[in-house]
């Protein structure tokens, strides 16, 4: 199989660990601004930590909304990236990539439920992708956000924290993740060559 | 510098669900430290893992953000300039920002410690510790340490009436730190103090306990958590290597 997937500068500083559990499975991927190189990879990543308007403006000014709408080949979000593909965010009113109809809210915080949702959560499978090929209810997967999106058509796996939330979405070629499956340990580890073999 | 590696595989393997690295070879003076460990770490782990120690600067936390670090962790820097808790926040986002607090009880009521690194030097910053944890958050810190420090070494259990106070009013994920001894200790803390995280070094370092026989413990106690058998598929069972 020849594999070049790349990983979106799509702001924030931290890329080191997507990279690093990708190299664990044996996949060397650079991270670009370069639409050029976007389109010409077989997998297209799409990160983000920050705040959802930081990144769509990271993305407008690389001209890269449009290149991401068109892809055609396996795309995968991941934490922010996820809430990126939908329509919008409730933080800062952002307006998103709109792949996926749907807004993004904020966790409502308290003492007993603190935000950001810092931690390991279970997930419950709602319908099949190959995104979660040979994930089960129950296992364990790393969040660290404050905006979700509920559950709804395009979720193919839910987390619960407080509310049910999106913990696995997919439309078409567009794949994400609410965890991190870089710091998901092996659960992560399955994601991520689950999506390197769609 | 091997041992760091070996001991990062094996929390790692024994179902640890997050590391700590307090780096004491950070200079106080403000002299560049050589941080490569750190993308050392980032290529081995897969869990997350935060740096705490010698990051004073933007430019500091975005180096050990780079080299593969997914937070960093703020003590004394915090307390003589607080302004730095916001703008590594507005820089990083909240989720990278942690804020480590010592604490000591004092005159009735719990105050602020810094330099607590060096005997010599530690004191009483005449900050309350409930005045500091809201203003911490109020600035952006997206979770906090919290280290009693009466309890620290002692190992004679976390400080249930301390961390309860904090709880009640952080509504960020706090991590209690300082006073672990044995597994019950870290049962009292999650169900009494509702903490989000127990956080422990001797204890696990010197193997007196073993991650798996806690998490399994805990679980029985009707603790919510990442089961310690609960690591899935080993990932050299699939290895795509690009041709």
């Amino acid at each position: 199989m020849n594999l070049s997937p790349i990983i979106i500068a799509s702001g924030g500083a931290n890329l080191a660990s997507l990279q690093f559990a990708l190299e664990r499975l044996g996949v060397i991927a650079p991270v670009t601004e370069s639409a050029t190189q976007i389109k010409a990879a077989s997998h297209v990543l799409l990160p983000g930590v920050g705040t959802a308007q930081d990144a769509m403006t990271r993305l407008h000014a690389a001209g890269l909304v449009d290149v991401i709408r068109k892809l055609k080949q396996p795309v995968l979000g991941i934490c922010l990236g996820l809430q990126l593909l939908y329509s919008g965010s409730d933080e800062n009113d952002a307006e998103c990539i709109g792949i996926i109809p749907g807004q993004a809210y904020r966790f409502p915080q308290s003492a007993k439920l603190p935000v950001p949702q810092m931690g390991w959560n279970a997930l419950k499978r709602i319908a099949d992708s190959p995104l979660i090929a040979g994930i089960e209810d129950g296992d364990y997967a790393y969040f660290i956000h404050s905006y979700a999106l509920p559950q709804g058509t395009y979720t193919y796996a839910t987390s619960e924290y407080g509310n049910i939330f999106s913990a696995v979405v997919q439309q078409d070629n567009f794949f994400a993740t609410q965890f991190h499956p870089e710091r998901s340990a092996r659960v992560g580890a399955r994601v991520l060559s689950n999506f390197l073999s769609i | 510098m091997g041992d760091i590696i070996e001991l990062s595989s094996r929390y790692r393997d024994e179902g640890a669900d997050e590391v700590v690295f307090y780096d004491i070879t950070a200079s106080p003076d403000g002299r560049t430290v050589d941080r490569s460990w750190v993308n050392r770490v980032a290529a081995v782990l897969d869990i997350p893992f935060c740096v705490a120690g010698g990051i004073r600067t933007l430019t500091d936390a975005e180096s050990v953000l780079n080299l593969g670090a997914d937070k960093i962790s703020i003590n004394t820097p915090a307390l003589e300039h607080p302004e730095l808790i916001e703008e590594l926040a507005s820089r990083f986002g909240s989720q990278c920002v942690v804020v480590g607090i010592d604490s000591k009880a004092e005159h009735e009521d719990y105050m602020v410690y810094q330099y607590t690194g060096d005997p010599d030097r530690s004191r009483s910053t005449q900050r309350r510790t409930l005045d500091w944890i809201k203003e911490v958050q109020d600035r952006g810190a997206g979770e906090i340490v919290l280290n009693c420090m009466n309890q620290d070494g002692v190992r004679k259990g976390y400080d249930l009436v301390q961390l309860t106070q904090v709880r009640n009013i952080c509504q960020v994920p706090l991590v209690a730190s300082g006073g672990a001894g044995e597994m019950s200790h870290f049962k009292d803390v999650f169900q009494k103090a509702l903490v989000d995280g127990a956080l422990a070094a001797t204890v696990f370092h010197s193997a007196a306990i073993y991650i798996p026989a806690l998490k399994e413990y805990l679980i029985e106690a009707a603790i919510v958590m990442r089961p310690p058998n609960n690591l899935g598929v080993k990932p050299n069972e699939y290895n795509y290597r690009a041709t």
